[in-house]
């Protein structure tokens, strides 16, 4: 009776999570609310990389647009811009009028679809412009990782129109609602738990699906797929959209959980860390990049505040003894023998060098 | 005149901007020809080349200091390299992609071995004062170009690596092997080319040149444990325009960014530059995705 | 009633390939009627190969063209030329290795190809049962859900014929279907070849004279990019040309 079992455990999985504001206190909700917002971000990452082979150190990017694009809102909420209010920072930096991009947001309905849509399209723009080159492997993760140092440091020097290296902080209501009392942070803990499930389900049948197969089989070899008559593009690209977009509203919900959306957030280190989330929890398993990404983030809060150097060297070991011994994660050690196990331990067997794609 | 001064200056500024790509990415270029394997933690060789450069001058003081400092980075740099080589990126090399995430496990590590051993806040260099002039023309057309003596002093040390570099490719033995691996790695090696151990010279050659640039990056401002990352980046976007292993691809390659960031630099500021050059290499791939020097190689197409 | 006689499946009108100055082809003429098996031989280095690269797209000819069903079909991308009925089989086994056999036929089988048709988990019914009996066909049926990468070399290869028949093409271009087998694997891929004669043409490169002779079809030679001799492969083999380049090093 193995698979009731497992259902068991998906079961007492959902209830604890859903119960959680009820036994767990205020702060570790708090971190709970954040690890799991992150953990949307890190399903997208076992989309692209784990099923569809394709390495990116740059969802930093998506997800500061969607947790920009979010707090873009809270920061005009309560000023009359209509009078010439504008946020704190701006009126301390000397700028003399709000910049045109803010206006939009003063719409609360606007962000929110902002935060889909702004990640959406930036991804698929980006993705398709670089993949129908046939740009892939190696070369997109570099590209990716130039695109989160970009992102960051204009950020960081536009500091008069987007906060600059603090970031966006300081809210208080969205669309009239306050949204820092204790019973506010319960709300926004259930609601991304609601999205954590729907995203864990949703890639659950994307992936059981002939697209999900055919994402695979681009993976595998993405030659031998278009010379069986299929264009990869739109799977690989489709792919990268979905992530794109995880990650924005993982960035969205991350900055109502933390109060604040920053540079330091989305730059080049914060998202190539995104990716041993998932290595260390198990690339090809959904609830595995979710398990990764509470693991090294709780140990994270754990251990850098106090010994901030053991922290860096035991993530440096990370990266290394995760994808040099663990290629199939944590996930792996219970389900040992999935198919991409069975051939990245062939490969590494074999110690052969392969031509690239 | 003072416009074209202006102008001549930024070029050369560029120039000497390109050389430190140059020898930044060379490493990076050639073992990614053979390997597909990009080293993330190419960069602490430039810092390792600082640091030592640093090391090298407090025990040797006065102008010869950075003549020695020279190929003291370039053993240390070569050193560590074949060490990563063999404990790592061999390890990993079927999967270029985990080799990414492996490097910058060990470039964290060596950034975080940095900060204990010598602080977060960084060290500083003093030039030897031959270095310490400038060439500035004070009549003719381009009255008011200045151009520093390190600048130069970078322009020349570029020039003499790409010369030997060159050198080793296309008149020695190993370079003989190294163009053979390139081309077929399974032929080459059935005709009894060492093609391991040409990795590994290759690999630890291109972390020496790397070391060598730390020891110029040293020159022109402090060395921190995160010297190496700002120049790593665009770096990486040389390997990309530059194509696979190629000499000639990636020197053309560090020109065009070198040149395109100091002279987009004029009108925009340096995070604005970053975002155009990103979008210049998106423009530039829609063209040639195989980079300025295409290799046509049947053993390339997978 | 004269009915217009309907356009040979493939023709190649003259086409070189040139590789920065080295002719890989040159002046290629090659007809294929459909439902025919050719044989294509020579050896190595002959262009055998860069004349299904060609076909399918992935060299471009310098100069000449290649008509299919009477369409130039030498400026399509890739997929597109597959999509007109062309399917090609590479050297080394092409297959997805993580996915199952089932699967990896399935992923061949697709009728229609648009992404958007993929989301869904259901199969349509003709796709199923001819991925079942292609599966048949080739012998894989007890394999069916094991995935690619654990079956043996053999096996992969004619789970690669499957994919390339999978996909309905009217020609297939197989290159070396039987590399690294043995003769008994050997036999049974020639049958498998004439078993699909007729329905698709054929168009086979191989080496292994004794696979040539167990086709026994019409044979091309080609020799340093160019074609030296066509006829049975009884009349090739009585060439003396074609002894003096190939088969009298082959008998060695």
């Amino acid at each position: 009776m193995k698979i009731s079992a497992k259902y068991y455990v998906g079961a007492a999985v959902l209830l604890f999570g859903a119960l959680a504001p009820l036994f767990v206190n205020s702060y570790e909700l708090s971190l709970l609310g954040r690890f799991l917002a992150l953990s949307i971000l890190a399903m997208g990452i076992m989309l692209i990389w784990g099923e569809g082979g394709i390495l990116s150190l740059g969802q930093g990017v998506f997800f500061g647009l969607g947790g920009y694009a979010l707090a873009l809102h809270l920061k005009l909420e309560g000023l009359n811009i209509a009078n010439g209010d504008m946020p704190d920072f701006m009126v301390w930096s000397g700028v003399s009028s709000l910049p045109y991009f803010w206006y939009p947001f003063a719409n609360p309905w606007f962000s929110l679809a902002a935060v889909v849509l702004i990640p959406g399209i930036v991804a698929a723009a980006f993705s398709w412009l670089v993949f129908r080159r046939r740009i892939g492997g190696v070369y997109f993760a570099l590209i990716t990782q130039a695109l989160a140092l970009a992102f960051s440091t204009l950020l960081i020097s536009q500091q008069a129109y987007t906060g600059g290296f603090n970031g966006l902080t300081d809210y208080s209501t969205f669309d009239g609602y306050d949204i820092t009392s204790n019973g506010a942070a319960q709300v926004i803990y259930l609601i991304t738990f609601v999205i954590v499930a729907a995203a864990y389900f949703f890639l659950r049948w994307l992936l059981a699906t002939r697209w999900g197969i055919m994402l695979r089989a681009t993976r595998d070899g993405e030659n031998r797929v278009r010379f069986l008559g299929h264009n990869p593009l739109p799977y690989k690209v489709g792919a990268f959209t979905i992530a794109g977009i995880l990650a924005g509203i993982g960035g969205a919900l991350f900055t109502l959980h933390a109060g604040v959306v920053s540079p330091a957030l989305v730059g080049v280190v914060p998202s190539i860390e995104m990716v041993v989330w998932v290595a260390l929890g198990g690339r090809n398993v959904l609830w595995g990049a979710i398990a990764g990404t509470l693991l090294v983030n709780f140990a994270k809060d754990q251990i850098s505040s106090a010994l901030p150097s053991l922290w860096l060297y035991g993530l440096g070991a990370l990266f290394i003894l995760s994808v040099s011994f663990l290629p199939a994660g944590i996930a792996g050690l219970f389900k040992p023998g999935s198919p991409e196990e069975r051939v990245y331990r062939r490969i590494l067997n074999r110690r052969k060098l392969e031509t690239a794609e | 005149m003072q416009e074209s001064a202006f102008l001549v200056g930024q070029v050369f500024n560029g120039i000497s901007v390109a050389s430190l790509f140059v020898l930044a990415a060379l490493g990076l270029a050639l073992s990614f020809g053979l390997m597909r394997v990009i080293n993330m933690a190419h960069g602490e060789m430039l810092m390792l080349g600082g640091y030592l450069a640093y090391l090298t001058i407090s025990i040797v003081p006065g102008p010869l200091g950075i003549i020695v400092a020279l190929p003291v980075a370039f053993a240390g740099a070569a050193l560590l390299g074949a060490v990563l080589e063999f404990t790592v990126i061999h390890r990993l090399s079927a999967r270029p992609l985990d080799t990414l995430l492996a490097t910058w496990g060990v470039s964290l590590v060596l950034q975080q071995a940095a900060r204990n051993l010598f602080g977060a806040i960084g060290v500083q260099v003093v030039a030897p004062s031959w270095l310490n002039h400038t060439v500035s023309l004070s009549s003719g057309p381009l009255e008011g170009l200045t151009l520093p003596y390190t600048r130069l002093f970078i322009l020349l040390v570029a020039g003499l690596v790409l010369g030997a570099i060159a050198l080793l490719l296309n008149k020695t033995r190993l370079g003989l092997y190294v163009r053979a691996v390139n081309q077929d790695r399974p032929v080459a090696a059935a005709m009894g080319v060492n093609a391991r151990l040409v990795d590994l010279l290759v690999f630890s050659l291109g972390t020496g040149v790397a070391g060598l640039a730390g020891v110029i990056l040293a020159l022109l401002g402090p060395v921190t444990p995160t010297v190496g990352q700002s120049y790593i980046v665009p770096a990486f976007l040389v390997v990309i325009l530059g194509g696979l292993g190629s000499l000639v691809g990636t020197t053309i390659a560090s020109l065009m960014v070198g040149l395109f960031t100091a002279l987009i630099e004029i009108f925009v500021d340096v995070s604005v530059a970053q975002v155009l050059l990103l979008v210049f290499v998106i423009i530039f791939i829609q063209f040639r995705p195989q980079g300025v020097i295409t290799v046509r190689s049947r053993a390339l197409e997978g | 009633m004269t009915a217009l006689r309907p356009p040979p499946l493939l023709q190649m009108e003259g086409v070189t390939v040139d590789f920065d100055g080295f002719k890989a082809l040159t002046d290629v003429h090659l007809v294929l009627e459909p439902g025919q098996l050719r044989i294509l031989i020579g050896p190595n280095g002959a262009g055998k190969s860069t004349i299904c690269d060609t076909i399918i797209g992935r060299v471009r000819a310098t100069s000449g063209r290649i008509l299919f069903k009477g369409e130039i079909i030498s400026s399509l991308p890739e997929q597109e030329i597959v999509r007109r009925g062309i399917c090609r089989k590479f050297q080394t086994p092409g297959v997805l290795p993580t996915l199952t056999v089932m699967q990896n036929l399935l992923v061949a089988a697709r009728k229609n190809r648009a992404w958007w048709r993929a989301l869904t988990t259901r199969v349509p019914a003709d796709e199923l049962s001819s991925a079942e009996e292609i599966l048949e066909k080739i012998g894989l049926t007890d394999r069916r859900d094991i995935i690619a990468a654990d079956l043996a070399h053999g096996e992969k290869q004619w789970l690669e014929i499957g994919m390339v028949v999978a996909t309905d093409a009217d020609l297939l271009l197989l290159d070396e279907p039987t590399a690294g087998m043995g003769p008994q694997d050997t036999q049974r891929t020639a049958d498998l070849i004439l078993s699909l004669l007729g329905r698709h043409a054929v168009l086979v490169i191989d080496h292994d004279m004794s696979f040539v002779e167990a086709l026994n079809g019409y044979t091309t030679v080609l020799h340093q990019g160019q074609v030296l001799k066509e006829g049975t492969v009884a009349e090739v083999r009585a060439d003396a040309q074609v002894a003096a380049v190939y088969l009298g090093r082959a008998k060695e």
